[in-house]
């Protein structure tokens, strides 16, 4: 029986490598998920004379979508973001993230702009205190205020109809 | 195809790590100059792959120094700085993992090997010294002297 | 076209580790001689394909062959020859390929100084070494192939990683995976062991030349590692319990306890089971260190660029190759039971201990290394383990580690008294009070008590050694000359133990007394630090071959006195876009003087890192005492002889056995 013992331990260790392989160890969860969305004072970006709070934000869900100009991968979840935005099933906020305000608006420019507005973080202290640490990050945030989920990195169209959307659906008709 | 191009984007791309400034700071106080010191090497960078703050030249790793920095400079103490940065970032910043139910294994472990390895090392001693090696002619007579010894009530 | 060629020859080398594989096994499972022989000439033919492969990919290094995609993606046409050459390690296929290789010359040269060993225990050898290079040479020419061509083919290479562009990377590779790969040839032996049931103190006489050669090559590679790490990866740390660096020391670790047990098998015949089982699980290691640096089940700064396909294959291969050998062990382990009796105070109690306490250590940097993956396993989020775990953990597993050293390699083989190691522990202990009352007088108690316990263990060590040498001459009429006299294998465990109290002083008094400052320093500044001045002279400009860069003179002085002149470098690589600091070092044995440039600042300054690190030198100067040790034990004559009296040993083992 003992001599078994090695063999039971070994199997573990392949079993765990096995579970291992199907995680992204670069991914890190956010701990604010399920607690309220930390406060602000943030100017937007294309009314730089307007100043929101988080209370502003407050009633609907919506999406917080972390993006910059420099940040390439942003381009690829771009056209999916736009067409989110046409269909209507949820708002999109941006997180305009350590970025050049006049950068900024000639990539919206380009690119068309799907969000309802941009916040303009050029310090990253509104990204420090939601933890962002990849670029792009998207947030759910419900009428309550409360993060419900993050996604790091660009959305795919898997994701958004996977994750995102059957949890804003879930989300919208406790805030109506 | 087209999973395999997010993929590849979402991998490639997705961390900023570009150089920062990497200005020496300074402290009034040498104690904060070495707090400081300290808690950087406890501290992991998220965007990095395997670094501490003190190692790493990633742009967040920048931002989170500066935080550090602000806090020690106010005199906070190192538990609130620590707590600061895992309510954002969660417990994945600590490369000294906190003591919890699900460290536990971890954190004890070690002392629980160690006891079993002496417990296993002390049994294998004690059944070798059950079954001794038969005693030569010296040998015999010590043990008979020590057997007399002991009718002797101890003291 | 040479490509091709190489791609052929591993083809052809998959070919013939099959029929290395296939045969002898059966041979000598049937006791068919011919079968058998096919073993030899098998594993020799496909070692000359591997060697043919490599040095088809080295041609197109060489001839800057960028139509190959793993040329274009790891070399560039303004690279020197000899990054050029050391590239084909640089990433993942190619490394591989020098894996692979590796394991084909390891099996050549078991087929050239197997000559008198049991035919059929030869073959089987032979046979389980080929099951891992069909394993491995499968891995490459499905998921990994660096003779793949990309059409069009790029202009230019997209360069060699520049943290690899370094002296000290051209050889650590093939060190350490020579030293990995070695531990094969133990797991081989105690296969083939366990296949034919003969398990005794000849096999393990068989065995310990084999596993001490790749024990000391891994040694030399984990220390050029951490060399490497230290003046080229960042700011003059030397190890950084990295996951990658953790996958180099587990093996190592379990090979040390590993060669003790192997000792005690060959002296005594005892420990047989413990000794298989750590043969197994050493080289399961190395390809669990294998896995984990190239399927990115975890983050390290040194892992290869990854692929979840090349993980699913390397754990299938792993859980085949490993687990076959741990069934095995179950199945025919507990026949070989009979061993000699020992006393509680014994040598073979201290070594057996000694193996037990190795293994903690072992199953603690595991643990550490694991855990994060059994918190994710779980869904209990993500943690970090990292350096302040593994040093708190660590000491404690390693400091009755060292107390046992020094009793073991003293004591009496059978049985030995408490009073009279007692008696003889009388000048070391007295050694260890003096160090520790002078350290303590010298940096307080309650400060320096780190230090105080690493060099008390050290002085442990070093004077229970030289006591064992008195001991060992006083018994002879001239003890002078029997110093001279000494046999190899006892001299070879005295400088391999003197090493590890060398390497001990030197990480002791660098963690607890090293010092550093990182400040902006423009040309003309000067800084103070642990008595030395050091002095930014100038900047000037120094471009390479293939990167721009700065150079940064700085003039040390002691007490007005000038000590060294240092060079630290900033290099930018274009083609990859990276930027590279090369430390300015003054190197000594009491001390490291080392610079580092960090970014530059406005007007000329620079943010600078100085550091004194005192003694070092000493962690790596003991590497190659412990290195240097085990070739010292390898040159044993008894182990030449190992063949003739082989053939006899086997018919004695049990009378041997029950003799004693």
């Amino acid at each position: 029986m003992r001599f078994a013992l090695p063999l039971g331990l070994f199997i573990l260790v392949v079993a765990l490598f096995g579970v291992g392989l199907t995680r992204d160890p670069k991914l890190v969860p956010s701990p604010l998920i399920g607690k309220p969305a930390p406060d602000f004072r943030l100017n937007l970006l294309a009314t730089p004379a307007r100043e929101l709070g988080i209370d502003d934000l407050r009633g609907q869900v919506f999406l917080l979508n972390v993006w910059a100009s420099w940040c390439v991968a942003c381009g690829t979840e771009h056209p999916l973001l736009i067409e989110l935005a046409k269909s209507g099933t949820v708002e999109i906020i941006g997180l305009n993230y350590k970025d050049e305000r006049p950068d900024a608006l000639e990539w919206l420019r380009q690119r068309g702009d799907p969000y309802r507005m941009s916040l303009h973080d050029p310090a990253g202290d509104f990204g420090l205190d939601l933890g962002v640490y990849g670029v792009p990050e998207t947030f759910v945030i419900d009428a309550e205020g409360i993060i419900r989920y993050k996604h790091i990195g660009p959305i795919s169209p898997d994701v958004l109809k996977r994750e995102l959307l059957p949890l804003v659906a879930k989300l919208k008709p406790a805030s109506t | 195809m087209r999973a395999l191009l997010w993929a590849l984007a979402a991998a490639v791309l997705v961390f900023r790590t570009a150089a920062a400034a990497d200005v020496p700071v300074e402290f009034d106080d040498p104690r904060d100059l070495a707090r400081y010191e300290s808690l950087l090497e406890e501290l992991r960078c998220l965007v990095c792959q395997n670094q501490s703050l003190a190692d790493s030249h990633a742009d967040l790793a920048q931002d989170m120094r500066d935080e550090v920095y602000r806090m020690v400079n106010n005199g906070e103490p190192d538990a609130a700085i620590t707590d600061f940065l895992v309510s954002r970032y969660g417990d994945f910043v600590l490369y000294r993992p906190p003591i919890k139910p699900s460290t536990w294994v971890l954190w004890g472990g070690p002392f629980i090997l160690l006891a079993t390895a002496a417990g296993v090392i002390v049994s294998l001693g004690r059944r070798r010294a059950r079954e001794p090696e038969p005693l030569d002619e010296t040998e015999r007579a010590r043990l008979q002297a020590l057997m007399n010894n002991d009718e002797t009530p101890p003291s | 076209m040479i490509a091709e060629l190489g791609h052929f020859a591993l083809t052809m080398a998959l070919a013939l580790a099959v029929l290395q594989a296939v045969f002898p096994l059966i041979g000598a499972q049937r006791g068919d001689v011919s079968w058998m022989s096919m073993a030899k000439p098998a594993a020799r033919a496909q070692c000359v394909f591997v060697v043919l492969a490599f040095a088809a990919l080295a041609h197109a290094f060489a001839n800057n062959d960028f139509s190959l995609a793993y040329v274009a993606a790891n070399s560039n046409s303004a690279l020197p020859l000899a990054y050029r050459l050391s590239a084909i390690w640089g990433a993942h296929e190619g490394s591989l390929l020098l894996w692979v290789l590796i394991l084909a010359l390891w099996s050549a040269a078991v087929t050239f100084k197997s000559g008198g060993l049991p035919m059929a225990f030869v073959s089987r050898v032979i046979a389980v070494m080929g099951i891992i290079s069909v394993g491995f040479l499968l891995f490459m020419l499905f998921t990994s192939n660096p003779f793949l061509r990309q059409i069009p083919p790029p202009l230019d290479g997209a360069d060699l990683n520049p943290l690899l562009q370094d002296p000290g990377l051209i050889i650590h590779p093939p060190v350490l995976y020579t030293g990995y790969v070695g531990f094969s040839v133990a797991f081989s032996f105690a296969v083939a062991a366990l296949l034919g049931g003969h398990l005794d103190s000849a096999w393990a006489r068989w065995a310990r030349p084999w596993t001490i050669l790749a024990w000391v090559f891994l040694t030399f590679g984990i220390a050029l590692g951490s060399w490497w790490a230290y003046y080229e990866l960042g700011w003059g740390g030397w190890w950084f319990w990295d996951p990658v660096e953790n996958a180099s020391f587990m093996p190592w670790l379990l090979g040390t306890a590993l060669i003790h047990s192997l000792a005690a098998t060959e002296k005594r015949d005892v420990f047989k089971n413990w000794t298989i089982l750590l043969a197994i699980s050493v080289f399961a290691l190395s390809l669990l260190g294998t896995f984990m640096v190239r399927s990115g089940v975890l983050t390290s700064v040194h892992a290869f660029a990854t692929d979840p396909t090349r993980g699913v294959f390397i754990l299938i291969f792993l859980g085949v190759v490993v687990g076959g050998a741990l069934a095995l062990y179950a199945w025919r382990g507990p026949r070989s039971l009979a061993s000699a009796d020992f006393a509680p105070t014994s040598r073979e109690s201290f070594l057996l201990a000694n193996s037990v306490l190795l293994s903690v250590a072992t199953a603690t940097v595991l643990l550490g290394t694991l855990y994060p993956l059994v918190i994710d396993a779980f869904g209990l989020g993500k943690i970090s383990v990292g350096p302040p775990y593994f040093n708190a953990v660590f000491v404690p597993v390693m400091t009755p580690l060292v107390v046992l050293l020094g009793l073991g390699q003293f004591a009496h083989w059978k049985r030995d008294h408490f009073d009279r190691l007692l008696a003889a522990l009388k000048y070391p202990l007295f050694a260890c009070v003096l160090i520790a009352a002078g350290t303590t007088a010298m940096v307080g108690a309650v400060t320096g008590v780190e230090a105080i316990l690493g060099l008390v263990l050290a002085a442990w060590i070093v004077s229970t050694t030289v006591r064992g040498i008195v001991q060992r001459c006083r018994r002879r009429q001239r003890p002078l000359d029997a110093l001279l006299d000494l046999p190899p294998n006892f001299v070879g465990q005295a400088v391999a133990h003197l090493g590890v109290a060398v390497t001990i002083v030197g990480i002791t008094l660098v963690s607890a007394y090293g010092v550093d400052k990182h400040l902006r320093m423009a040309p003309g500044d000067a800084v103070e630090l642990a008595g030395y001045e050091f002095r930014f002279d100038a900047s000037r400009d120094a471009t390479g071959p293939n990167y721009a860069g700065t150079e940064a003179q700085f003039t040390v002085r002691r007490n007005g006195r000038q000590v060294a002149i240092l060079t630290a470098q900033k290099r930018h690589y274009a083609v990859r876009n990276a930027t590279m600091t090369e430390a300015g070092i003054d190197a000594g044995l009491t001390r490291d003087l080392y610079v580092a440039l960090g970014e530059p600042l406005d007007g000329g300054a620079w943010s600078v890192r100085v550091s004194v690190k005192p003694f070092v030198r000493w962690l790596w100067l003991g590497a190659i005492l412990m290195g240097s040790g085990g070739i010292i034990a390898v040159c044993d004559r008894r182990f030449r002889r190992v063949i003739s009296r082989a053939t006899r040993g086997s018919k004695d083992a049990a009378a041997t056995a029950g003799a004693t």
